[in-house]
């Protein structure tokens, strides 16, 4: 047992890494599905897409042949619709309220209708946003992920001129590093990003860290307000001994090695365990299989009532051939040499409910030992708390506090996305962008 | 096992489904076919003068993805020649002698030419004749088609210079591209045809193209008024069917029902409103012509669901249900009822309602899911919220009468009683 990269040849990579979102291979194909919408009112889709697109409208504006106005609709609802269609959870969304569900009928495939009109508009780069007049005033954003791009976006759109400050090469966020690369390609996050600055008035400057290149109380003196969209950090430590072993992974590390080195330069054990069950751990537990793990074991404390990851992407883990045992916590890691050897759990039952809802596991006195030679952490994020901690901003557990105008406690500092809700999905951080760059709006005016 | 035979002026046939005059019966080798598959009879694509078509010949409407919903061609009558044509059709009497074979005519226009063409057909064995009066395209500007048919006094007349040499079964088509089809309708049965046949294409343009800017069927760089049929013309021929079934003249000869007949329940509806057979195309030239096995079967299974052991005993049934406006009861009052089990929350009752009705229809917000639920004393009972829903039988009309005696306009009138409630 060892771990290995460059496991497969290239053609392997190639497949295994392909876009599982093939587009409607015609109009017609596309017109089939967008036909069959109803065209609900006060349609319950848009009323559970955190950004509110109007789901019934883009759709119905695609069977007149009117892509482009089908593509603003969604865009200027979420500037990420296009990565959105590719990542979002649907099935618990928009298409999981979709009323033909309650018909027992497939719902209407809604995140590939909106694929079908994001695709074209940023492939054939059409100018669907214009930007007003500048005003003179400057904002600065930290973090060039969904909140980051979405606030820059709809304050440039207002002639705001902004200057986006990224630590990474990229722009893009967790879209871009921390979403297992067969669900949205590289290239199509980088055409993504580039499409959404082609407004202009977006200035990105790449390799800037809040705290180390550029600090908070600079930006507030060269600008009229700060956004502070900084997501969220490393993987959640285990506290368990054999933690510091070799073949010990950070998921959040392994997905962004993934996409930034390239399939084969990523090492990935024989047989790997993945802790955890939400999208980060499918994503990683998937794509330590399709660079070449044999055996990838996903272990999860409580039972698939619980899990956070939805269906669809526990049968996508399923479908790769990944094993799964519920009701298993880790305990302690073992190790030869330095180096992973085994990781033992212990067998869990469900208790009372915790303060999320959900009954809690607690332990039964039996383990289980698996032997594996990598394991990948995949327990939930943790925000930047010391950062958070020395720039004087009000918290939670590291999660930045702001009010109802997405204000933190320092006036003039706007804050959204993970950074304030510890982790959400990325639709939810296009919406905090624009519920900040309306407080922005609205502070810059009043000033 | 209900008996689809069809008597139509003693032409016999298995079933009542005929294929139109058209380009599918224009010969023998689509024909066999017609029959083979089981087709009860075909009406021979028209003869005449020999003609020259175009290229590009049909257009279409879709309609949310449907194709072909309206159909329209731009075809003159049979472009090939006459002798091919009569041989053919001799040939098909001779393959399939329990199929009727009507040949459909439009001589050119004079006396002579009509006895002629009749005499050549008639020695084919054909079993009957349809004079077309009703070609809308081509045709007309010289003098033919819709152009006799627009007018009874014509129309009459060429039917009685067919009915001098005619010894088979007359049928009169007449052209829907007028006011009313009654007056043509009365002037050939007068002027003696056996029977009549409707409707033919209504004249139209289905649609411009927004590149070019040209309508459809385009041909290099103009195009022409079509003919109109297909699943979108048979509201209008049912109800143009209806006219010649209560008119006292024309009353008193079979019809053979034609417009947008697809399926055997287009066919009975045709059929219940005096039709005592169909003829099809646009639906065959879709599908080709194998959908008449589910034409027959369907027919036979609805026939042995009803009670009826031959087509006599349905054909016109609903006739007298067609009544004046003045003579429908204002007493019947319905109310719309939403069953919430079967209800999916798409909300197009309310906006249908709220929009452009009567405000009937009330909302309670839910996440995602919004309650609709009926205004009873609002609801006038139009149909509307029944009608957009998507859903069988989750929205019914419930009778709640205003009175339990039937009340006509005439007689609320006379009584003075009080207009509008709403």
């Amino acid at each position: 047992m060892s771990i290995l990269n460059n496991r497969l040849t290239n053609e392997q990579y190639e497949q295994n890494f392909s876009d599982i979102h093939p587009p409607f291979d015609s109009r017609e194909a596309a017109l089939v599905e967008a036909n069959r919408c109803l065209f609900c009112y006060d349609a319950p889709c848009t009323k559970s897409c955190p950004t509110s697109i109007d789901v019934p409208k883009f759709i119905k504006q695609i069977t007149t042949d009117n892509v482009k106005g089908s593509a603003f609709t969604i865009l200027d609802a979420n500037i990420m619709g296009g990565g959105c269609s590719k990542v979002c959870p649907v099935e618990k969304l928009c298409e999981g309220s979709c009323v033909f569900n309650l018909m027992d009928e497939p719902p209407i495939p809604i995140a590939k209708l909106q694929r079908y009109s994001t695709e074209k508009a940023i492939a054939n780069k059409w100018p669907l946003f214009q930007r007003k007049p500048s005003v003179g005033r400057k904002v600065a954003v930290v973090g060039a992920g969904p909140a980051g791009l979405s606030c820059a976006h709809a304050l440039s759109r207002e002639g705001v001129d902004v200057t986006i400050y990224e630590k990474e090469s990229k722009g893009g966020g967790l879209m871009t590093y921390g979403i297992a690369a067969y669900k949205v390609t590289p290239e199509f996050c980088e055409e993504e990003v580039e499409f959404i600055t082609s407004l202009g008035g977006i200035d990105i400057i790449y390799g800037q860290e809040l705290g180390r290149t550029i600090s908070l109380p600079e930006l507030q003196a060269s600008y009229d307000a700060v956004y502070l969209g900084i997501g969220v950090g490393v993987a959640r430590q285990l506290d368990i001994p054999g933690e510091e072993l070799t073949g010990v992974e950070d998921a959040i590390r392994f997905i962004y090695d993934i996409r930034e080195l390239g399939y084969p330069s990523v090492p990935v054990g024989d047989k790997v365990a993945v802790i955890g069950l939400g999208m980060t751990a499918i994503d990683a537990a998937t794509q330590a299989k399709r660079l070449g793990a044999s055996e990838v074991t996903i272990v999860y404390r409580r039972t698939q009532a619980e899990m956070p990851s939805t269906e669809v992407e526990l049968n996508l883990a399923k479908l790769d051939g990944c094993n799964l045992i519920w009701l298993a916590s880790p305990k302690e890691i073992k190790g030869e040499n330095g180096r992973v050897t085994q990781l033992i759990c212990n067998v869990m039952e469900l208790g009372v409910p915790d303060t999320s809802g959900r009954r809690s596991p607690v332990e039964t006195g039996k383990t289980i030992t698996l032997d594996v030679d990598m394991v990948i952490k995949a327990a939930g994020q943790v925000p930047y708390e010391a950062l958070v901690n020395t720039n004087q901003l009000t918290h939670w557990n590291g999660k930045v506090a702001i009010d109802s105008y997405c204000t933190t406690n320092i006036p003039g500092v706007f804050a959204g996305g993970d950074c304030v809700n510890g982790g959400k999905e990325v639709v939810d951080a296009v919406q905090a962008g624009k519920d900040g760059a309306k407080a922005i709006l609205n502070f810059i005016q009043s000033e | 096992m209900a008996d689809l035979s069809a008597n139509f002026l003693g032409i016999k046939s298995p079933n009542p489904f005929w294929l139109a005059s058209a380009p599918p019966t224009d010969k023998q080798y689509n024909v066999l076919r017609a029959f083979e598959a089981g087709w009860g009879g075909v009406v021979w694509k028209t003869l005449g003068s020999q003609v020259k078509n175009v290229s590009s010949r049909y257009s279409a409407v879709e309609f949310n993805g449907t194709k072909m919903m309206g159909f329209n061609n731009i075809e003159l009558i049979s472009d090939r020649p006459l002798d091919i044509n009569l041989r053919e059709i001799a040939e098909c009497v001779r393959l399939f002698p329990d199929r009727a074979m009507v040949v459909s005519l439009m001589a050119d226009n004079s006396r002579e030419k009509w006895h002629e063409l009749i005499a050549q057909v008639e020695d084919t064995g054909a079993h009957g004749l349809e004079l077309n009066f009703g070609c809308p395209h081509g045709m007309t500007e010289r003098g033919m088609g819709a152009a006799v048919g627009q007018d009874p006094e014509i129309a009459k007349m060429v039917v009685e210079w067919v009915m001098e040499k005619a010894t088979i079964p007359v049928i009169t088509k007449l052209t829907p591209n007028v006011h009313s089809v009654v007056p043509t309708g009365r002037a050939s049965v007068e002027g003696g045809t056996h029977a009549l046949s409707l409707i033919n294409t209504i004249q139209s343009i289905t649609g411009v193209d927004l590149d070019t800017f040209v309508p459809n069927p385009y041909v290099a760089g103009k195009s022409v008024y079509g003919g109109y049929c297909g699943p979108a013309v048979k509201p209008i021929a049912l109800k143009m069917l209806t006219t010649i079934a209560q008119d006292p003249v024309t009353a008193h000869v079979p019809v053979s029902g034609i417009g947008g007949v697809s399926t055997w329940k287009d066919a009975v509806e045709f059929m219940l409103l005096g039709a005592s057979n169909v003829q099809v195309c646009t639906a065959v030239m879709k599908h080709g012509f194998r959908i008449v096995e589910d034409m027959i079967d369907g027919m036979n299974n609805w026939m042995d669901e009803k009670g009826f052991k031959t087509l006599d005993d349905f054909i016109g049934k609903s006739v007298p249900t067609i009544t004046h406006w003045e003579d429908l009861d204002i007493n019947y009052h319905i109310v719309a009822n939403i069953d919430q089990d079967k209800c999916i929350h798409c909300g197009l009752c309310y906006i249908a309602c709220e929009d452009t009705s009567h405000q009937s229809i009330s909302l309670t917000y839910g996440n995602p899911y919004n309650t609709y639920s009926i205004k009873e004393d609002e609801c006038v009972g139009c149909n509307l919220c029944k009608l957009v829903c998507p859903v069988d039988s989750c929205i019914t009309m419930v009778e709640q009468r205003k009175g339990d005696e039937y009340l006509n306009w005439k007689e609320f009138q006379r009584r003075g009683l009080p207009l509008n409630d709403h």
